[in-house]
C-alpha cells in the first residue's frame, strides 16, 4: 500500500543547515525515520556522520534529544535508556532508537548489538549502510562491498563480499527485522512505524541503504537514482521478516522475475569507486545477485507464499 | 553508606555540566548552508503536477529534499538560504519541472558578481 502525500505528518524532526554534505542520503533517511517515530523519541548515536549532523556547537538541528556515546555501545546505552523508561514507566509512549552506521553496526558495534538482542532490550536499532567508514575517511568496512576501492583498498578495491547482516540478525531471532533504502522514503517511514508497533518484542533491526557521493564517487544529483537502481538491480532488496516470516515489500516484489532486474553494471558503473572493474568482477556480482534471489525464493516457497 | 556533603556537591556540579553541554535545537546551525551552493533550482510553475492539478498529489521533492528546504505548499517554495543545490529535486521531478540553473545566472543574483573574498 502506497502512502498518501497527505497522511504524511508535515512535521520535521530535523531541522534546515546542517553540517551534512549536499546530496546526502544518511540525512535523508535520518530525517524520514524521526518524522516516523515522532517527538517522543530518544536516540543514542555512535561516532558517525550522523554526529556530525548534531552539530558542533551550543546548536544542533535536531529537535529530539540524542546521547552520543562510545563507537562500541551505542547498542549498550539504547540498552540502559530503555531500561531505564521501563523503570519509569514511561516505555509505552517513548521509543528509544539507536542510530548508527555500517562501522557501528558491523564491525565495531556488533558485541554490543549482539549483547542487546540476545537480551531482548526493547528498542529499535537503524543501521545507515553506506559501506565504508564515510566520516573518517572512506576506509574498508565489514560492509563495503566486492570491488569497491577504498582509501584502505585503494588499488584492487575490496576483494571479499559484504558480510550478511541480515542473516546474522536473524539468527539472533529478532520480532522484526526490516531492509529499505533511501529511494523509496514512504518505505522508510512505513517500516519504522511498523517497528515500533513491536514495542515490547526486544530489539528491531532496520538497514537502510545510505548513498555518499564523496564515498561511492557520483554526482549530488545522481544520489537517490543510484539508490533506487540498487533496488532495481536486485541488489538491495527491500524486505520485512516479521516473527521469523520473510515478506518482500512491493517495490521489490518485480525483482524476483530475473528478467526484470536491470543490468547490475548500470548501478555499478556509474560510480567511481567501481570504475575498475572488469568482466570477471561483474560476473562475481552477478553471482551474488542471483544466488541471494535463490535463497529468498526458496525461503517463500518454504513457507508457502510462492 | 552514609550521604555526605560532598557527594551532594559532586552530583549538583555533574548536573550542572550536563546542563552546560546541552544543545538547542536551531534553523541553520552549519550558517547559511545556501552559501555552498553552485547550482540554484528554479520551478517552471507551467509543468508542475501540483500546480496544475491544485491538488496535494506528487511533492516528490518536498519528499526527497534531503535538507528539508522544500516546502509541502502549492506551488512548492525552496528556501534559499539553506538550500545546498545538490539537483536532486531537479533529477526525481518526474515532469521536470524543477531546473538547476548556475548561481551566477540565476535571476535574482543579478547584481551579484561573485569572485570576490
Amino acid at each position: 500500500m502506497v502512502l498518501k502525500v497527505s497522511e504524511i505528518p508535515e512535521e520535521e524532526m530535523m531541522l534546515s543547515g546542517t553540517r551534512l554534505c549536499s546530496g546526502c542520503g544518511l540525512q535523508l533517511a535520518y530525517r524520514w525515520a524521526l518524522k516516523a517515530l515522532g517527538p517522543k523519541t530518544i536516540v543514542t548515536n555512535p561516532a558517525s556522520c550522523s554526529t556530525v549532523c548534531g552539530g558542533v556547537g551550543g546548536y544542533t538541528p535536531l529537535k529530539v534529544p540524542v546521547f552520543y556515546c562510545c563507537f562500541e555501545t551505542v547498542a549498550a546505552n539504547a540498552a540502559g535508556a530503555a531500561a531505564a523508561l521501563k523503570a519509569k514507566g514511561q516505555d509505552k509512549d517513548i521509543v528509544v532508537l539507536a542510530w548508527a552506521g555500517d562501522g557501528g553496526t558491523y564491525d565495531i558495534g556488533f558485541q554490543g548489538l549482539s549483547g542487546a538482542s540476545e537480551r531482548g532490550d526493547n528498542f529499535i536499532f537503524a543501521c545507515v549502510n553506506n559501506q565504508a567508514y564515510m566520516n573518517t575517511g572512506i576506509q574498508r568496512s565489514g560492509a563495503t562491498p566486492y570491488g569497491a576501492k577504498t582509501t584502505t583498498t585503494p588499488i584492487l578495491g575490496k576483494q571479499q563480499m559484504n558480510k550478511n547482516m541480515l542473516k546474522i540478525m536473524e539468527a539472533h531471532g529478532l520480532s522484526y527485522i526490516a531492509q529499505t533504502s533511501t529511494s523509496h522514503p514512504r518505505d522508510i517511514y512505513e517500516k519504522f512505524q511498523k517497528a515500533r508497533e513491536f514495542n515490547g518484542k526486544g530489539v528491531r533491526y532496520i538497514e537502510i541503504l545510505g548513498t555518499c557521493p564523496p564515498g561511492w564517487g557520483f554526482p549530488t544529483d545522481k544520489s537517490i537514482e543510484l539508490a533506487r537502481l540498487a533496488v532495481q538491480t536486485g541488489y538491495w532488496p527491500l524486505l520485512e521478516r516479521i516473527e521469523g516470516k520473510l515478506v518482500i515489500s512491493s517495490p521489490s516484489k518485480r525483482y524476483m522475475d530475473k528478467t526484470k532486474r536491470k543490468d547490475i553494471r548500470e548501478f555499478l558503473k556509474g560510480q567511481s569507486r567501481f570504475r575498475h572493474l572488469k568482466e570477471a568482477d561483474f560476473k562475481i556480482w552477478e553471482d551474488y545477485i542471483d544466488g541471494m534471489w535463490e535463497g529468498i525464493r526458496l525461503e517463500l516457497e518454504k513457507q508457502g507464499d510462492l | 553508606m552514609v550521604r555526605t556533603k560532598q557527594d551532594d556537591a559532586f552530583e549538583k556540579n555533574v548536573a550542572r555540566t550536563i546542563l552546560a553541554s546541552m544543545q538547542t535545537p536551531a534553523v541553520g546551525e552549519a550558517g547559511n548552508t545556501g552559501e555552498w551552493r553552485t547550482m540554484r533550482p528554479i520551478l517552471h510553475n507551467d509543468l508542475c503536477i501540483v500546480v496544475k492539478s491544485g491538488k496535494p498529489t506528487c511533492h516528490l521533492c518536498w519528499m526527497y529534499c534531503p535538507e528539508i528546504t522544500v516546502s509541502r505548499e502549492i506551488p512548492p517554495v525552496f528556501n534559499y538560504t539553506y538550500c545546498k543545490g545538490c539537483g536532486i529535486c531537479a533529477t526525481e521531478c518526474p515532469t521536470k519541472a524543477i531546473e538547476m540553473v548556475p548561481e551566477k545566472e540565476a535571476p535574482s543574483c543579478e547584481g551579484n558578481e561573485g569572485g570576490e573574498f
